[in-house]
Parts: structure tokens; sequence; C-alpha cells
């Protein structure tokens, strides 16, 4: 049984008549990279903020580390780390000020500040003022301040958002790396494939709702079971047969490719017929859905829209 | 309870001082009007206005100044945290909010103190040979009065909208206020009406007290202005901390 360290349950907020979260229920494992993901605007960052005792929810109850996050806000803080959303530091802070500051905020003992910015590859920015570093150095320092105190929860907030992809696979890296330290993330994103590969579990938010939570392969699996396979093949004809197998929906044909659109154990029995009728394959691509198409099923609309 | 704020507090320090603009602006440009001005009276103190002037007005207008760029520059600073989403961050940590904000107080007052000693120093013989200012009590009442008008500041800064318009607003709201204050011309000498006004405004009470203090007078006979002051900075705290929005 796995030890839970976030209980959310019917949380609510709203800001005047707007309400950013209508209701939020989940827990959180001891361990694990949970993502809250939805587009931007269905109350991520409100929900998180509440978590972190930033906000005072309006209802409902949250628990982190067995304290209350409102009111126990300072307890909570020395054993949590957070990174926010589009935070910004001083202009001409450097960044081994800015470590070293943080170092002197938290009661408990805080870890090296310059072995962290060496694990985050910030050394040779050391003395750098913070508005001089590039996109990806900021959210490594942002990392590097949400880790000074060895959280058991680390909090990141649209990490990656404005980052080219090779940032992004960088800080993808390091966030696994507090995962193999033993840490809970607990992290928004509104890229399903960050989700996808980073998360074990993701909870789908929309218009201040949670609609689905689940691992992405489950939630895949669950609502998405279709799959479909591209192939090229020297003679078309096979299309009949792959009419007959079970689950096939439909197969169309477009000139030497075909197209078969099912569930179940599709690959498996495509490839079955293709070598028993010996058929030449030139081209051969199985197209599964993804997170994605998961949220298109369940909203009905694209998450980028 | 305050923990990080000496920590903080010095590297504000230094990053106020890595902006060239912000440092000569607070510091050097009050101390050059105080030399200037000084060397323009200073070759004719024959006239006596001239000369009562060199002993208590400009002293103590070059101070009003230091202290109005001072909340100016508390206004922006906190306004340009806010907008950057700096305040929040730290507020995110195990720092106190009014560990934040003494944190800039304590900024604002050195800078204050520095600027005056910089006075003193650079305009040491334009101050009339006559008059021998009471340094320690006048150190203290220009604390007291800095203290009093930069929680204006923080008033200011919980109601300006964008960090753009702190400036302009701050400045607004204090140099009229200078105006009223009986630094150019003495209270007792305005219309009723506008004295009346002029005493419901705290930088009339700083005046009050710095120029008192500069020519020698015992605190006893400024108790009213201490009183006053006090009562502002509670007031306007009071009311900060009920309006003040951290992002």
């Amino acid at each position: 049984m796995m030890r839970s360290v976030i209980q959310v349950s019917g949380v609510r907020k709203s800001y005047g008549s707007t309400v950013a979260v209508a209701e939020a229920s989940f827990a959180v494992n001891e361990g694990e990279i949970f993502g809250l993901i939805g587009p931007n605007g269905a109350g991520k960052t409100t929900t998180m903020e509440c978590i972190e005792g930033l906000r005072k929810p309006d209802r409902g109850s949250i628990v982190v580390l067995g304290l209350d996050p409102f009111r126990e806000v300072y307890q909570l803080q020395n054993r949590i780390g957070v990174q926010l959303q589009q935070a910004q530091l001083q202009k001409r802070i450097k960044v081994w000020e800015a470590v070293d500051l943080w170092a002197s905020l938290y009661q408990k003992k805080t870890v090296d500040g310059d072995r962290l910015l060496d694990q985050l590859g910030l050394t040779d920015k050391r003395n750098a003022w913070f508005m001089n570093l590039s996109g990806g150095q900021k959210q490594r320092l942002f990392i590097a301040l949400a880790l000074i105190n060895d959280p058991e929860v680390v909090f990141l907030d649209e990490l990656t958002t404005g980052l080219d992809p090779q940032s992004r696979r960088a800080i993808w890296d390091l966030v696994r790396g507090i995962r193999e330290r033993g840490k809970t993330v607990f992290l928004t994103t509104h890229l399903m494939e960050e989700a996808e590969r980073l998360c074990d579990r993701v909870a789908i938010m929309e218009h201040g709702r949670i609609i689905d939570i689940d691992t992405p392969a489950n939630l895949v699996f669950r609502h998405c079971p279709e799959r479909s396979v591209v192939l090229e093949v020297s003679n078309p004809s096979i299309a009949d047969r792959f009419k007959m197998i079970q689950g096939v929906e439909s197969v169309e044909r477009n000139g030497n490719q075909l197209t078969i659109l099912g569930r179940g154990d599709l690959v498996t029995e495509v490839i079955h017929c293709l070598s028993e009728d010996r058929v030449r394959v030139t081209d051969f691509r199985v197209i599964l859905p993804n997170l994605e198409d998961v949220f298109l099923k369940l909203t009905g609309r694209s998450i980028r829209e | 309870m305050l923990r990080g704020l000496a920590k903080l507090t010095w590297i504000e320090i230094k990053i106020f001082l890595r902006e060239p603009l912000g440092a000569i602006g607070t510091i050097v440009v009050p101390v050059l009007v105080f030399i200037v001005a000084g060397r323009a009276i200073s070759s004719k103190t024959q006239t006596p206005s001239m000369s009562s002037f060199a002993r208590v007005g400009l002293p103590v207008m070059v101070t009003i100044l230091i202290v109005i760029s001072t909340v100016l520059s508390l206004v922006t600073i906190i306004s340009i945290y806010r907008e950057g989403g700096i305040l929040k961050r730290l507020r995110a940590t195990p720092l106190r909010p009014q560990t934040i904000l003494s944190a800039h107080v304590l900024v604002k007052l050195l800078l204050t103190a520095a600027s005056l000693l910089l006075m003193f120093l650079a305009g040491r013989r334009y101050i009339p040979p006559d008059v021998h200012p009471p340094i320690a009590s006048f150190v203290l009442a220009l604390a007291i009065s800095t203290w009093s008008l930069l929680s204006i500041g923080f008033v200011i800064a919980s109601i300006v909208p964008t960090a753009r318009f702190a400036q302009p607003i701050a400045a607004v709201v204090l140099y009229p206020m200078a105006a009223l204050s009986g630094l150019f011309a003495p209270v007792a000498s305005f219309p009723p009406a506008i004295r009346a006004l002029a005493h419901t405004l705290p930088m009339t009470y700083a005046v009050s007290l710095l120029q008192g203090i500069w020519v020698g007078d015992p605190w006893s006979a400024h108790l009213g202005d201490v009183a006053a002051l006090i009562a502002f900075f509670l007031l306007f705290t009071a009311l900060s901390v009920k309006i003040f929005r951290w992002e």
C-alpha cells in the first residue's frame, strides 16, 4: 500500500464570480511523479497554489505531509520545494546569491548549494545576474531553489513552458532525477508529451474539474483503445483479409497504402496475415493514440485550442 | 521570526548598487543639489534672508528631498517586484512577508543615512560656521520621519495598478505634500484653509521636527511632531496591511 503525501478532497476556489476550481479531489502517492494536466485556464495553477498554501480554498480540505497547508504554511514550506509559473527573481541578483539566500531561509539543514548548481549545470553561471540567464538556465535555477531544502515533495508549475525542445528534454531528465532520490513530484503541464513521458500518474483537469485520474497508459487504454496500422504492400487486395480480423473497424485503401483501424490485438493479427500470405511490405507503421487523443475524446476539444 | 532578514537586506543593497542610475538618482543627486545651492548661496550670505535659508532651509530641504526619493524608490521597487512575481516567489519560502518588507525598509533607511552622511561630508563648508547641528539627534529625527513617510509608500505601493505608474503616482502624492509642508514658506504664513490642510499631512510634521532639531531645539519642543509621525506610521501601516497585494 502506497502512502499518500497529498490528499485533496472537494476543493473549490473562485475569484469573484469566476470559478477557477469547481471541484478537485485526488491523492498523490509518495515517490511518484504526479501530473495535473489540462489546457491553460483549467484551474491547474490555482489547485497547485492551494496545495502549496499560497491560496486558501473556499471549500474542501487539503492535507500535505499531514499538515494543513494554509494554517501550517511555515512548517509545510520547510518540507516542500516550489517552482512557480512565470516567477522572476531580482534582475541583478547573482545565481549564487539566490541559492545562498534560499539556503538561509530554512530551519533544517539544506543541501550544498554549489553541488546543486553543479548537478544542474549552472556552475559556470554562478556569478551571472538573473536577468542575463537564458530561459532554460532560469528554470534550472528555479529547480535548484526548489531543491535547496531537500524537500519531501517538489511542486513544478508549467516548468518547461517556453523552452526549446532540447532544454525541455534536459529538464525532464532532471525531474526524473528528483524522483530517483525518493522525492514526490507534483507538476502541472499543458503539454501532453511531457505528461506522457514524465508522469507515473496524471489527473486530467478541465473547466475546474478533474475528469479522470490514472497512469497515462491506462488512460489511453481505457478511453482510446483503437489503434491503426498503416502499411504499404505490393498486393493491396489483401485488404479483404484484414477486414475479417476480429476487432477491425475499418480498412481504407489508397493506392498501395492500407490503413487498418481497430482495437484488440490488431498488430499481431495483421503481421500474422502478412506472413501467411507472404505479402511484400514496403512500409509498416503502428499509430497509437496518446494522451492528446484521450483529452480530445473526454472533452470534445483539442488541448491546444 | 526574522530569519533571512540580514542576508536579504545585504543582497538588496548589492542589487541596488548594481543599478547605477538608481544609485546616482537616490544618493548623488540630492547631495549635488546641496552643494550647488550651497555654493550659490554662500557667495551672497550677506542678505539676512539668504543666510537664514542656508542655516536651516537648505539642509532640511535636501533632507526632505532624500526622504522623498527614498519613498519613491521603495514604491517603485515594491511594484516592480510584485509585477515580476518576485514577491510571490519569496512568499513561497519560509520567509515571512514582514521580513521581505522590513528588508526593503532597512535598505532604504541605510541609503538615507548614507546620503545624509555624504551631504555632511561633501557640503561641510556650506553649512555656516556658527551653525552646529546636533548630528545624532538630527539622524534620529530623520529616521523617525523616513519611517513614517515610508509607510505612505507602502499604501501607494498597495494601490498602484502597475509598476509603470508607481513613480508618477508617488510623485504626485509626495511633491504637493512637500510644497505644503512648510519647507519653502512657514506653515503659519498660509491662509487658514491651507494651513489646516497642511496639518493633516505627515510631511508637515517631519519638516517641523527636522527644522527644529537642526537649529538645536530640545526634543521636548517637538513631542507633538513625533507623536503625529508615529500616529501616521501606525495608521498607514495598518491600512497597507489591509490593502497590500502580493501579486
